[in-house]
């Protein structure tokens, strides 16, 4: 049994598209049948479409890559009407992952979501919080709590909160996260990176910084994962680098219910169905029936 | 939406100049000029796969011209007969052949010229002239004569053609139409060009990719008409639109 029940969202394999990697589904699903997925997860919605980062968006490194797309979405009244409705017939979950520079937008957009069939809220907690000069809400517990508090309180689906590795200290994020009220937690987003080009004597993007994500920050995400999932009683969701069923498994038995799939989908596009079978395979060959059975068990 | 991903075995990989490779893969393939392919070499070094053009499809082969630059196109130009290439495509739109008439001038700079020669197989001008800019030594040209009314070469050199750079010698005024690839700093001199004599010309863009097909937004061109993605809206985009990276 792949199926997974998170916040009373019942998903028919643990196997999630991240948000941002995926775009709205569509792309994906002239190549390959996505209905197959546990879940897509929408890219990264806000109240207000926004054009995004100037400059140079990515820049690989050695098993990674750094991103500074910088939200560009179409906003999340757009989304509604848009994408939503497409996003809808392609059979499978959607989880809105969705982020405000202040609460206010993150109470509006959640009131616009709560009116829709979107199965769950992803709350991006990783954008800069406008209140304290840029910080992202994410890094100081005190304040995510609050953000989440306010949320949950006008929140009519389940409210996942997405952690960012950035935060001061992951564990006592979690549990100020789960006192707000949190139904679940997925983690981890990308992790606070640069490049410098020795050319011209600056750094590579625009915005300083961008976010690093893929193989090369999974044992960290890993080690998180483990922590968070060890530390609080509600689900977690994990994520930060896998490539591959061994991966994945390896989220599971920290502790996962189910993973997330980002910069792999890159690598190969139909990679989360080869992740899917071989975890089948896996649990075949050792002779597990149910996917819960290995759950946190490392 | 016809775009397939495939793992293809390498037929043929050669230098045919000084860091300039042409790999080809047999069988059946699909692509409109200035279409592009992700190609990806085995495992996670590097991680990425690279966008390279459509250089020529025949009935039986699709080949791609490209210049070793980095990781990713070493690895590429390492590949031997016989092994495997992980290929995804066609992508983007294209040059739209039916729409370009009269007499057209293809203006290319260094590799830009890889996605020519299947571009003026293509086209239905009435005069096709090819201007095309090279470091020092020149390549790809010679399969292009048959396609062509008229070539013009410079090199930085001097070593073959003109010295200097192509954008020196390139007069749009007697032009219906203009279709350029190159450095990008090379294309937005063409485009002001022709604004100049108000010729239009299209332009294909070459942006830093991830996913290649429009899901992750990291390959925004700035247009005129907003945010557009290269991977998908592009790379082949109208030159008075693009608004440049300063
Ligand atoms: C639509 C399109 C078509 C292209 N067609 C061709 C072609 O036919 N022949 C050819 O030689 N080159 C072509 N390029 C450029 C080619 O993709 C890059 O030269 C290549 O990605 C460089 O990879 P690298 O690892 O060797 O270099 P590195 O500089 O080490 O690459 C580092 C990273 O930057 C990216 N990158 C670097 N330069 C470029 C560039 N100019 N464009 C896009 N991404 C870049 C790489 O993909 C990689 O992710 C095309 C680019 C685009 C966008
Ligand atoms: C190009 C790109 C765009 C992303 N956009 C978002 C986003 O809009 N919202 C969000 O919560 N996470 C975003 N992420 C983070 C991913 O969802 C994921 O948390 C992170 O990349 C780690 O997983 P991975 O290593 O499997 O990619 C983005 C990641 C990438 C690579
Ligand atoms: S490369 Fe992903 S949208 Fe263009």
């Amino acid at each position: 049994m792949l199926n997974v029940n998170i916040a009373g969202v019942n998903f028919k394999n643990p196997i999630i598209a991240a948000s941002g990697t995926f775009g709205f589904g569509q792309e994906y699903s002239s190549l390959y049948n996505v209905s197959k997925l546990g879940a897509i997860t929408t890219k990264g919605l806000t109240l207000h479409p926004r054009e995004g980062n100037n400059g140079l968006r990515i820049y690989e490194t050695p098993g990674g890559m750094l991103n500074s797309v910088g939200l560009q979405n179409p906003g999340v009244i757009r989304f509604i009407d848009e994408e939503l409705p497409r996003m809808k017939r392609l059979g499978t979950k959607i989880i809105a992952n969705f982020g405000g520079c202040t609460i206010d937008e993150y109470i509006k957009g959640i009131e616009l979501l709560n009116q829709t069939d979107v199965d769950m809220i992803e709350l991006n907690i990783s954008c800069p919080n406008v209140k304290y000069g840029g910080m992202a809400f994410g890094v100081k517990s005190s304040i995510a709590y609050q953000v989440v508090r306010e949320a949950k309180s006008c929140c009519k689906k389940p409210l996942m909160v997405k952690l960012s590795p950035n935060a001061e200290d992951i564990v006592d994020m979690a549990f100020r996260c789960c006192e707000g009220g949190a139904d679940a937690l997925s983690l981890v987003n990308t992790f606070k990176a640069m490049e410098i080009d020795i050319h011209k004597r600056k750094p590579v993007f625009e915005n300083i910084y961008a976010g690093l994500s893929g193989p090369a920050i999974k044992p960290v995400a890993l080690r998180m994962v483990y922590d968070v999932s060890k530390a609080v009683n509600i689900p977690v969701v994990g994520m930060g680098g896998i490539t591959s069923a061994k991966d994945a498994i390896q989220f599971i038995m920290a502790g996962a219910h189910a993973v997330q799939i980002g910069t792999a989908n890159f690598i190969k596009p139909d990679i989360c169905l080869d992740i899917l079978s071989g975890i089948q395979e896996f649990m075949e060959k050792e002779g597990i029936k149910d996917i819960s059975e290995i759950r946190g068990i490392a | 939406m016809n775009f397939q991903y495939r793992v293809e075995i390498v037929d043929e990989n050669m230098e045919i100049s000084k860091g300039i490779y042409k790999l080809s893969l047999s069988g059946k393939f699909k692509g409109v000029p200035g279409q592009f392919y992700m190609l990806k070499t085995y495992g996670l070094n590097p991680l990425l796969p690279r966008p390279i053009s459509i250089h020529d499809i025949h009935e039986n082969k699709i080949s791609f011209l490209y210049s070793v630059v980095g990781e990713g196109t070493k690895f590429l130009s390492q590949l031997r007969k016989g092994e495997q290439l992980q290929i995804l495509g066609p992508l983007g739109k294209g040059f739209n052949v039916e729409n370009i008439k009269g007499k057209a001038a293809i203006i290319s700079g260094g590799i830009g010229i890889a996605p020519m020669l299947y571009l003026s197989k293509n086209l239905k001008v009435s005069t096709l002239h090819l201007y095309a800019g090279f470091r020092d030594e020149v390549y790809g040209i010679d399969d292009m004569k048959k396609y062509t009314d008229k070539i013009y070469l410079t090199t930085e050199n001097g070593n073959t053609g003109v010295k200097g750079y192509i954008t020196e010698i390139f007069n749009p005024s007697s032009y219906d139409i203009v279709l350029c690839c190159g450095p990008e700093k090379m294309m937005m001199k063409t485009v002001k060009l022709c604004k100049e004599y108000n010729v239009p010309i299209f332009v294909s863009m070459e942006k830093h990719m991830a996913c290649g097909i429009g899901a992750c937004l990291v390959c925004t061109c700035k247009t005129k008409n907003g945010n557009r993605r290269t991977c998908k809206d592009g790379p082949v985009f109208l030159g008075e639109d693009v608004i440049w990276d300063a």
